[in-house]
């Protein structure tokens, strides 16, 4: 098949994306998830039977009538979601289209995947990586996401050998990732990896309506949003200014 | 010419033997391409000054206005000199003899003045009032002489709205940095001279009214420098320093606004003019930093005190007690160098010495060149105030050349060689709905335009609804044309601008700035015909007052194509319908999508359009697409308004643009290079102009509720700013449900 007309599964699109990396970027969020994050503002993206399908060619079009604003800020395209790793032949053929284009590419992905040759080429075909770290403590993110943290902090690692530009961030849940045993634990991997920039996310609850539209229960409703003391005092932990 | 006060100016070019401010500019001003880190706070004087200021604003606000001097009619030099507090106050000057209080301007119309004063409790003398209505005619009465019956009914159901022939047009920029430059006796020879080019042979109309003119523009000057010695100033000669340079400028703007209530009365650009002269005192070292930012400063107070008597229907119109003194800095210069100076810079400042305030309306001309360090400055005023707005300079400068400034909102022309007849704007949503109805009113039935065959389809038809609302646009330009060009016979013959157009070369280009209203609801509403299903509902009579939209249709606002289409074919279509026409005084007729605030007023006379929304739901601002229809994100909605052609809309297409401080990033860092990449990409789309609000929604609400914790809540409405407090309730609704962009 003609590498522009692999399709991919797509939940949505943002032209402004400015907390998503690097300078204006354009967000393709991509349809499905294999977490089960209980904080997920983006709840509609887990079902891959969701959203609808575009071809590489159908989102580049879209993706130039925005190269004006991308090029004057240094910044690019991003694909969210979801999961944008579970759509690994769509996102191979996207990000070899933007890069004949000179645009640069960025992933947002909890990097919850072994390092297979795809992954690796992934890898290579992306400037800029957005992961999350959903906790440093093992428990916790498993009862938090469903799944152990073991192959994300892998993944951080293979990124940091590959000398790839490195965004990490955590969403910061008052009395679930904020324990201080843990946020020096965090602050410790940190320091062993070069990272360009690490941001604490504030836990809202923006997006526990979807969950009710869903008709699904949202576990976390008890659970206060953070405010910007919980987010001094996390930085002051990790000695971040 | 040559003054002792040119000292060290370079006098390279034309400026010193004729009147030419721009090669006084060009020939002598310095180009600041760094930061912000130079800059000054406001000093002490003017901080107490301020603190004065705000203390009158409040009692202000209690009754509306503070005082109203009922007596005297305004002039040129009709007032004693007044003052906030003498000894604070560095620029001097007050439009009567009193902080804030309100003048009456009959010219313009005697019944809107009794109407306004009774409004808040006052009355007019009763020697003003038999002189006006007995023995002087006003604008209002002329108008209202000519005016047919088609024009009178196109007017009153709400078909051509906010025409200027109840209040001053406004909208002329006089080149008020003459008065500075050459001093007024060199100005005044110069219209002699004027005169005398005009003893011709043929002693036409055209020429009588024409030396009619320019003696009241003498007379006007020569009123402007009496007004000037009442402060004790001489202005007769050329302004010495940059203290002078201020305080004339200052002058010749007061005599204008002392002169005129016009709907906008816009300042132009004179901060990289008045910077020639900060820079010369500051390298003699007769001045410091601190006290050129106290002049910028100072003159900014005076700018915030500019005050008109109006009616509250006006305000109903224009909210917020505006006045658009717009000021117009950056730019790039036909050689390249910037525009930028440091005064630029020191206009900005105001924002962070004095808070934010609507006025002045600071318009950034914005090109992909201005320097890194401007631009960022800019942003970083943006998102710290709300108060900027921005237009894209590397468009207007191709045909009006790097000497342009804004009048109201949007509207470009050359600072003293150009002028507008203001227009106000066509309800383009309502003559779709009254090619549906054969030419009646959707509200009241009543038979406006000429009679033809309504629709009578169950469901609209898209070439059959074009077929006929293209012949309805042409009718409406028709009228739309012919009141226009009563009104501004009228306006020229009973309220003329005299010192103000004094103030501009005796041969200019005058525009006829005509305007649309209700853009993206027809926008929408093609597209719904087209795309989708609309079923037409009638009541017993037959007329067409409601629809019903079935299936989805493309947005205006979504940067697709094939509703963006229809946006730009619309703008072509009525501008070619208006270039038909004879205008008066062989003006060339131009349009805008411009709504002010009058977006609101105009959709609560409008019935239900087939878009889909309902009987008086208020329309979009200017340009913007429908509140909440464009879902696609901030830069899908600035590509839709960036292909609406500016040639074919050459007197401005706003758009009104918000975005909470979060979507735009989570430092200040990262915001500011956001937004600046933001407007790099929109100017570069051949975007024209927006107005740039950064807030959360929460914050406007919280503002609506409780007012008195925000007297200075500013944010941007189509074109100008205003104090958020002093909307309307329904004016607060109506921005709070604009579309905020917070996508993430």
């Amino acid at each position: 098949m003609e590498k522009e007309n692999v399709v991919g599964r797509i939940h949505s699109f943002e032209s402004l994306g400015a907390v998503d990396g690097p300078g204006i970027r354009f967000v393709v969020f991509m349809q499905g998830c294999n977490l089960k994050c209980k904080y997920c503002q983006n709840r509609d993206t887990w079902d891959i039977n969701n959203g609808n399908n575009y071809t590489v060619k159908e989102v580049i079009e879209k993706i130039m009538r925005y190269k004006n604003y991308i090029v004057a800020s240094n910044g690019g395209v991003t694909l969210s979601g979801g999961e944008p790793l579970l759509q690994q032949d769509f996102l191979i053929a996207l990000f070899q289209e933007l890069k004949k284009q000179n645009i640069s590419t960025c992933i947002d992905t909890s990097g919850m995947f072994p390092i297979t040759e795809k992954i690796k080429q992934i890898i290579d075909l992306t400037d800029v990586f957005l992961v999350d770290i959903k906790s440093i403590n093992d428990e916790t993110c498993k009862w938090l996401t469903g799944f152990s943290n073991k192959l994300e902090l892998e993944f951080i690692k293979h990124l940091n050998e590959k000398n790839k530009r490195i965004w990490i961030r955590q969403v910061l849940i008052p009395g679930i990732t904020d324990k201080e045993e843990d946020l020096v634990k965090l602050k410790d991997f940190l320091a062993s990896i070069k990272v360009e920039k690490f941001e604490f996310l504030p836990y809202h609850d923006l997006g526990k309506y979807k969950w009710e539209k869903l008709g699904v229960n949202y576990e976390l409703k008890d659970v206060r949003v953070a405010n910007n003391d919980d987010i001094k005092r996390a930085k002051e932990i990790l000695k971040l200014k | 010419m040559d003054f002792k006060e040119w000292n060290e100016f370079n006098k390279q070019g034309e400026w010193t033997k004729e009147i030419d401010v721009r090669g006084f500019i060009q020939a002598n001003y310095t180009p600041y391409e760094e930061d912000e880190s130079f800059l000054a706070k406001a000093t002490e004087k003017s901080l107490k000054l301020w603190d004065k200021i705000q203390e009158l604003y409040k009692k202000e606000r209690e009754n509306g206005v503070l005082d109203v001097d009922t007596k005297t009619p305004s002039g040129i030099n009709r007032y004693e000199a007044g003052y906030v507090d003498k000894d604070l106050e560095t620029i001097v000057g007050l439009q009567t003899d009193a902080p804030l209080k309100r003048a009456i301007m009959p010219n313009g119309g005697i019944r809107i003045v009794e109407k306004s004063c009774e409004s808040y409790g006052y009355k007019v003398d009763e020697e003003v009032e038999y002189i006006y209505h007995n023995l002087r005619k006003t604008h209002n009465d002329g108008v209202f002489a000519v005016y047919t019956p088609d024009i009178r009914a196109a007017r009153s159901s709400h078909l051509i709205t906010g025409l200027p022939d109840g209040y001053g047009r406004g909208r002329i920029i006089g080149d008020y940095r003459r008065v500075a430059l050459y001093g007024v006796d060199a100005l005044i020879a110069e219209k002699q001279d004027e005169l005398n080019i005009l003893d011709t042979d043929e002693f036409t109309e055209e020429v009588i009214r024409d030396r009619e003119e320019i003696s009241e523009q003498i007379m006007a000057l020569k009123d402007l420098k009496e007004m000037a010695k009442k402060y004790g100033f001489d202005i007769s000669r050329p302004a010495a320093n940059a203290h002078e340079a201020f305080q004339w400028t200052y002058f010749a703007y007061l005599g204008a606004i002392k002169d005129q209530n016009g709907a906008a009365m816009s300042l132009g650009r004179v901060s990289t003019f008045l910077d020639i002269y900060v820079e010369r005192d500051l390298k003699n070292g007769t001045i410091t930093e601190e006290f050129a930012q106290e002049l910028m400063d100072q003159f900014v107070l005076k700018l915030r005190m500019v005050r008109f008597l109006r009616a509250p229907e006006y305000n109903a119109l224009f909210s917020g007690d505006p006045v658009w003194v717009t000021e117009s800095i950056g730019g790039m210069g036909l050689d390249g160098r910037t525009l930028v100076t440091k005064n630029s810079f020191r206009m900005l400042h105001t924002l962070e010495n004095l808070g934010p305030a609507p006025e002045p309306n600071i318009t950034v001309l914005w090109s992909k060149n201005l320097p890194e360090g401007f631009k960022k400055y800019c942003a970083k005023i943006s998102i710290a105030t709300s108060s900027v707005q921005y237009e894209n300079d590397d468009l207007m400068r191709i045909t009006l050349g790097d000497d342009y400034g804004i009048a109201c909102c949007v509207s470009a022309m050359k600072i003293g060689k150009q002028m507008q007849f203001f227009g106000a704007r066509a309800n383009l949503a309502k003559t779709l709905l009254y090619a549906i109805n054969g030419g009646k009113d959707e509200i009241s039935g009543k038979q406006v335009a000429p009679k033809f065959e309504p629709i009578t389809s169950e469901y609209l038809n898209y070439d059959e609804v074009m077929f006929k609302y293209d012949q309805m646009m042409e009718y409406v330009a028709k009228i739309y044309i012919k009141a226009l060009n009563a009104i501004h016979y009228m306006h020229d013959k009973y309220s003329y601008e005299a010192l103000e157009m004094a103030l501009h070369d005796r041969k200019i280009r005058r525009t006829m700035a005509c305007g649309i209203a209700g853009f993206s609801v027809v926008v929408d509403s093609l597209s719904a015909i087209k795309y989708a299903k609309v079923k037409v509902i009638r009541n017993e009579q037959g007329l067409a007052t409601d629809y019903e939209v079935e299936g989805e249709f493309p947005k205006f606002g979504n940067d697709d194509d094939r509703v963006d289409e229809i946006a730009v074919n619309l703008v072509k279509t009525f501008m070619k319908k208006l270039e038909k026409h004879q205008i008066y005084r062989n003006a060339d007729p131009t349009l805008s999508i411009l709504t002010i605030t009058s977006n609101v007023v105009y959709g609560k006379n409008t019935g239900s359009t087939p878009d889909g929304r309902k009987a008086g739901v208020a329309f979009a601002p200017g340009a913007n697409p429908m509140h909440g229809r464009d879902e696609s994100g901030a830069l899908a909605s600035m590509n839709s308004i960036a292909k609406l052609p500016y040639e074919y809309s050459e007197d401005g297409i706003s758009y009104t643009f918000a975005i909470t401080p979060s979507t735009l990033g989570h430092s200040e860092e990262e915001r500011i290079n956001n937004l600046t990449s933001m407007l790099d990409g929109y100017f570069m789309q051949t975007g024209h102009h927006i107005n740039v609000n950064v807030f959360d929604r929460s914050l406007l609400i919280d503002a609506m509720n409780h007012p008195e914790n925000y007297p200075n809540l500013t944010i941007r409405v189509s074109g100008y700013a205003v104090n958020f407090v002093k909307l309307t309730r329904e004016q607060q609704e109506e921005v709070i449900a604009r579309t905020i962009q917070e996508k993430i």
